[in-house]
């Protein structure tokens, strides 16, 4: 499975869903498909992605939110995972793609490609929901069952470690923000600053 | 009894609900035990208990872009622990970051472990252009918090208060 390929199956269901993803392949990819104004891209800030998707799921708990993520990010905190289950957003399903290397600075293998499981690490961890899957057909079940679940999930998708030619895209960081805000104002009733 | 002021942990936080924030996420340290039970106990608060501080940035990001005004607690230790998201976050993302730092490590202080932190925070945060300034005194309290969360939503910019010794101690020393 690529990552590619597994965003295109999903991207028609992101409709309405307020989405996180983290730097490099992950935001370009996104882009590729077709940016919408409910994408945020976090283009730096390693590891912190999922932080924002839980500040996010807290403060509008009548939002669904999905965080795409990966295993370099996730591995640079760990604890953020302890957090994420200690607060379990019901809200809030946490996508890792997993392709064990950290592709975009020239794809050196992370301690994902030596046995480290972030499934069995979120599970332990606490997080209510887990599981890693391997093929497009057993991600697209398991996205849709995690959107209906109504409890927090961490989904681990091992993926090729294949990614985007380029990574700079045309969409300027402040234009995404502010516009991601917009779109967050004009979708809450109960907005307070 | 803790030699921490409860008199001024409550002046802090009546301070920072009065200038809005309703999410705060936090580290425990000894001079924030009490506020950090204040937020647990105010049903109209969400604390967020970290498991290290950077994550607070994040979360604060976050919750900023979905309307929530927030705060983070910290010791300095965690303030140097959160610089990345700070910089490639916060700043990067030119996002409104009330921070409430314990500024351990200063004058009076006999914690040898401490001591390495409170020499470099100021300068640390006048190098990453944050504005910041001391709370020591109660009078100062509520205005510098308010008029600090002014200049972080104008700015749309971190900000800094430092919980000064004299301030949250009450010990003579």
């Amino acid at each position: 499975m690529t990552r590619l390929d597994a965003l295109k199956a999903i991207y028609p269901s992101l409709d309405d869903v307020v989405v996180v993803t983290i730097m490099g392949a992950v935001a370009a990819e996104l882009q590729s498909i077709g940016h919408r104004p409910n994408f945020f891209y976090l283009q730096h800030a390693m590891g912190l992605a999922s932080s924002m998707g839980l500040g996010i799921a807290l403060a509008r708990p009548e939002l669904p939110v999905v965080v795409f993520d990966g295993d370099g990010s996730v591995l640079m905190n760990l604890g953020g995972l302890t957090t994420l289950a200690r607060y379990r957003p019901k809200n809030l399903v946490h996508v890792i793609f997993d392709n064990e290397s950290l592709l975009s600075v020239g794809g050196f293998p992370t301690a994902t490609a030596t046995g480290s499981d972030l499934a069995a690490i979120a599970a332990a961890a606490g997080v209510p929901r887990t599981a890693t899957v391997r093929t497009l057909e057993e991600f697209v079940a398991a996205f849709d069952a995690a959107r209906r679940a109504n409890e927090l999930t961490c989904l681990v998708a091992k993926v090729d470690a294949v990614g985007p030619a380029a990574f700079v895209t045309d969409l300027g960081l402040l234009e995404n923000r502010f516009q991601f805000q917009r779109y967050l104002r004009e979708r809450s009733k109960a907005f307070t600053t | 009894m803790s030699p921490v002021s409860r008199t001024n942990s409550q002046l802090v936080y009546d301070a920072l609900k009065a200038s809005g924030v309703r999410l705060i996420s936090a580290l425990p340290e000894t001079w924030l035990v009490h506020l950090v039970r204040l937020a647990d106990d105010d049903p109209d608060m969400t604390l967020v208990r970290l498991a290290k501080e950077e994550e607070g940035v994040g979360i604060s990001a976050g919750a900023h872009l979905a309307g929530v005004r927030s705060a983070m607690l910290m010791q300095n230790h965690g303030l140097l622990a959160s610089i990345n998201g700070i910089v490639s976050g916060a700043q990067l993302y030119r996002i409104p970051l009330l921070m409430i730092i314990s500024h351990r490590g200063s004058f009076g202080e006999r914690d040898p472990w401490q001591t390495e932190g409170g020499a470099v925070t100021e300068d640390l945060l006048r190098a990453l252009r944050i504005p910041c300034a001391v709370l020591d005194s109660p009078a100062h309290i509520a205005p510098r918090i308010g008029k600090a969360q002014t200049l972080a939503y104008a700015s749309n910019k971190p900000v800094a208060l430092l919980l000064d010794r004299d301030l949250m101690w009450e010990d003579p020393t």
